[in-house]
C-alpha cells in the first residue's frame, strides 16, 4: 500500500533530550502537533530498539505534521518508571494540551511546566491510570454461579 | 445517615473540582491564556495584566455551566462559561462523560474483533473508524487488498461522509431554531442509513470493514440503490440551500461568528472543516492519498474567513464533492474479490468448511487463536468527516493489538471552542459548538 504512513520517520529520545527535539522539529517546519499518546512496555519490553537507546517502561509518542507537503514524524521518547515526568510541549504546540491530559489520566505520566494537569476523561477521585498494563480490565459482577470474579 | 453522623446523599457530589473552570484567583496565566482563547493573541504578560485588571470585577462576571445535558451540546459535552452579561470571557471544555475505555477495550480483543469497537466511537461515521484500524493492521500485516475491496471500501466512505454531513444539516439547524431543517437532515440521512442497511445488515456500527477487506460484497441491486439517492439528492440540497444559504437570519446567526484565524487552527491541531474554513487546503484524500482517491476527481473546499457559516457551507458542498466522487464509483467500480484471498487473514466461506479440512482448521485457527499480526508500530490516517482520524497500533505478535490509540479529530477539534467563543455572545456558544460538529462517542472514547 503506498499510504500516508510509509514515509513516516520514528526519532528516538529520552526525556532528557526531549523538548530540545521536538523544538528542532517544529524549527524543521513540522508545525502540527497531530498526537500525543503513550505505551505502556511493561509486558512487552522486548520491542525493537536501536541499540543505543535505553529501554524504560514507558514510551510517550508524539506525531507531528508537516503541513506543506504533508511529512510526518514520530518521536518516541523513553521515559523511566521510578520518575514518569516528561517536559510538557504545550508551549510549543498548544493543542497538545488536551492529549497531554488524556495521556496523564490514562498512564500516570506527569508533563512538567502544563498549565492544567487535571484527569480529563476519568473522574478527578479516580484511583490508578486505567491504560497501564498491570490495571486490570475489570468486570461487572453477575449472578451465575459459575461466574468469574472481578478481575 | 453515616457513622459521622452527617447526613450523605449519594451522588449529590457531581463537580469535577479542579476539572472545573477555576475562579481567577486559582488559575494560573497559561491556563487563563487558554481558556480565554488567547494562545496566540497574546503575550504572556499581557494575559497576566489582563486577568489583574479584571480580577476586580470578578463579582461582576458569573461562571455558567452549559450541559452536559443540555440539547443543544451533541450528547455529553459540558461546557463551563465565565460570562460578563451576555459576553463570554472564558470557556472550559469538560469531557469524559461518555468514557467507556474503548482503547483498554481494544487491547483485550483480536483482530477480528477490533473494528467492531472502534466503529462504536464515531457514531456518525463508523465506516471511518472501521476503516483505519483495518489499515493500520493490514499496514503491519503487509496483506495488499484487491481493487474492489478498496473501491467498496471508498464507496461506503464517501456514502457515510454525505450522511455523517446530513446530519450535521440537521443537527446545525436545529442549535439555531431551523426546527424545518432538523427534520430534512433527518430524512435524507434516513435514506442513507437505509442504504447502509441494503449493504450491511445495519444502520449503524455495521462491522462492515474487515481486516483483508470487507465483510460480504455490495448486494446485486447496489447501483440502483445508490442511483435511487443520488437522484433525489440534489434537488434537497437546493432546498437546503433555499431555507438557509442565501438567508438573512440564518447568515446573520453564523457570519462572523465563532472566528478561527489559520494560525490558531494549526496551533490548535485542529483538522478536516474547521482548518479548512479558514483557507488551508489541507484534506488527507488529497494530500496524502490512501484507498483509491488518486484515482478520482474531486475538489478540496476551503472557506476564507473561519467563521461558522464557512463551516457550513464547507459540509454543504463536501456533500456534492462526495456524490461527485461515488458518481465515479459507480462507473469505475472493478470486479474481482471483495477481500484478500489469504487464509491467514480470511476466513473460508462457510461452504468450504464443509467438504475441505484444510477450511476447517483454518476457520477454527483464525476465531479461536486469531491472526498473528507480526510486530512493530504504525501510525495510519484518515480524512474522516471531521478531520484527521488516526489510529496508532502496537503488535507484539499476538493476535491482539498491544496498544491501540485512536486519534479522534472531535478530541482535538474541541480546543478550538475557547477561541471561539471568546467575546463573543452566549446565544452564539451554541453556534459554534454546532460548527465543530463534536461527536462525543470520539471525543470520550
Amino acid at each position: 500500500m503506498a499510504d500516508n504512513h510509509s514515509s513516516t520517520n520514528v526519532v528516538h529520545t529520552d526525556v532528557a533530550g526531549y523538548h530540545d527535539l521536538v523544538v528542532s522539529l517544529r524549527d524543521q517546519g513540522f508545525n502540527m502537533c497531530i498526537d500525543v499518546t503513550a505505551v505502556d512496555y511493561l509486558t512487552y519490553p522486548g520491542r525493537a530498539l536501536p541499540d543505543d537507546v535505553t529501554r524504560e517502561r514507558f514510551e510517550v509518542v508524539v506525531n507531528l505534521l508537516k503541513l506543506d507537503g504533508v511529512e510526518r514524524v514520530r518521536v518516541r521518547c523513553q521515559v523511566p518508571q521510578g520518575n514518569p515526568t516528561v517536559p510538557t510541549i504545550t508551549d510549543l504546540y498548544a493543542g497538545a494540551d488536551a492529549a497531554e491530559r488524556e495521556v496523564f489520566d490514562m498512564f500516570g505520566i506527569v508533563f512538567d511546566g502544563h498549565p492544567d494537569l487535571t484527569r480529563i476523561l476519568m473522574p478527578e477521585d479516580w484511583e490508578g491510570h486505567p491504560l497501564r498494563k498491570d490495571y486490570g480490565v475489570g468486570r461487572i459482577p453477575v449472578q451465575f454461579k459459575a461466574a468469574p470474579g472481578p478481575r | 445517615m453515616t457513622a459521622t453522623g452527617k447526613d450523605v446523599i449519594v451522588g449529590a457530589d457531581t463537580g469535577e473540582h479542579s476539572q472545573e473552570l477555576q475562579d481567577r484567583a486559582e488559575t494560573s496565566t497559561t491556563e487563563f491564556l487558554l481558556e480565554s482563547g488567547a494562545v496566540l493573541r497574546l503575550s504572556e504578560s499581557e494575559a497576566a495584566r489582563l486577568s489583574e485588571a479584571s480580577a476586580g470585577t470578578e463579582d461582576e462576571t458569573m461562571i455558567i455551566n452549559m450541559g452536559p445535558q443540555h440539547p443543544s451540546t451533541h450528547g455529553v459535552l459540558r461546557l463551563m462559561l465565565e460570562l460578563q452579561g451576555e459576553t463570554v470571557i472564558r470557556t472550559k471544555p469538560i469531557i469524559g462523560y461518555l468514557h467507556t475505555g474503548m482503547e483498554k477495550q481494544g487491547e483485550q480483543l483480536s483482530y477480528l474483533q477490533g473494528q467492531t469497537n472502534t466503529t462504536r466511537m464515531d457514531y456518525a461515521s463508523p465506516f471511518f473508524n472501521e476503516l483505519v484500524f483495518c489499515m493500520a493492521a493490514e499496514a503491519l500485516l503487509e496483506v495488499e487488498l484487491p481493487a474492489r475491496a478498496t473501491w467498496i471500501r471508498m464507496l461506503l466512505c464517501e456514502l457515510n461522509r454525505m450522511s455523517s454531513h446530513l446530519l450535521f444539516m440537521a443537527t446545525n439547524g436545529m442549535d439555531l431554531g431551523a426546527v424545518g431543517m432538523m427534520i430534512y437532515g433527518w430524512r435524507e440521512r434516513d435514506a442513507m442509513l437505509e442504504l447502509f442497511q441494503n449493504f450491511t445488515g445495519l444502520r449503524m456500527n455495521h462491522n462492515f470493514i474487515r481486516v483483508g477487506g470487507v465483510a460480504a460484497d455490495l448486494p446485486a441491486d447496489w447501483r440502483e440503490n445508490v442511483l435511487r439517492i443520488l437522484d433525489v439528492l440534489p434537488d434537497r440540497l437546493a432546498e437546503y440551500d433555499t431555507l438557509m444559504t442565501g438567508q438573512p437570519i440564518w447568515r446573520g446567526r453564523l457570519q462572523g461568528v465563532g472566528v478561527i484565524t489559520p494560525e490558531e487552527a494549526i496551533a490548535l491541531s485542529a483538522t478536516g472543516p474547521v482548518l479548512r474554513s479558514t483557507g488551508i487546503a489541507h484534506d488527507l484524500r488529497r494530500a496524502a492519498p490512501y484507498l483509491a482517491y488518486d484515482q478520482v476527481d474531486f475538489d478540496v473546499i476551503v472557506g476564507t474567513y473561519g467563521d461558522s457559516f464557512d463551516r457550513y457551507a464547507i459540509r454543504l458542498a463536501e456533500i456534492r464533492e462526495s456524490m461527485r466522487i461515488v458518481e465515479q464509483i459507480l462507473h469505475q467500480m472493478p470486479a474481482g474479490d471483495y477481500r484478500v484471498q489469504d487464509k491467514k487473514v480470511t476466513p473460508p466461506p462457510r461452504a468450504r468448511i464443509d467438504e475441505s479440512m484444510e477450511a476447517l482448521i483454518h476457520h477454527f485457527k483464525l476465531f479461536t487463536e486469531g491472526m498473528k499480526v507480526p510486530e512493530g508500530e504504525v501510525y495510519v490516517a484518515v480524512e474522516s468527516p471531521r478531520g484527521e482520524l488516526g489510529c496508532f497500533l502496537v503488535s507484539d505478535g499476538s493476535a491482539k493489538p498491544y496498544r491501540m490509540r485512536i486519534r479522534g479529530p472531535s478530541f482535538f477539534n474541541l480546543q478550538t471552542l475557547p477561541h471561539m467563543m471568546r467575546d463573543g455572545l452566549v446565544a452564539d456558544a451554541v453556534a459554534n459548538i454546532s460548527s465543530v460538529d463534536p461527536i462525543m462517542g470520539e471525543v470520550d472514547r
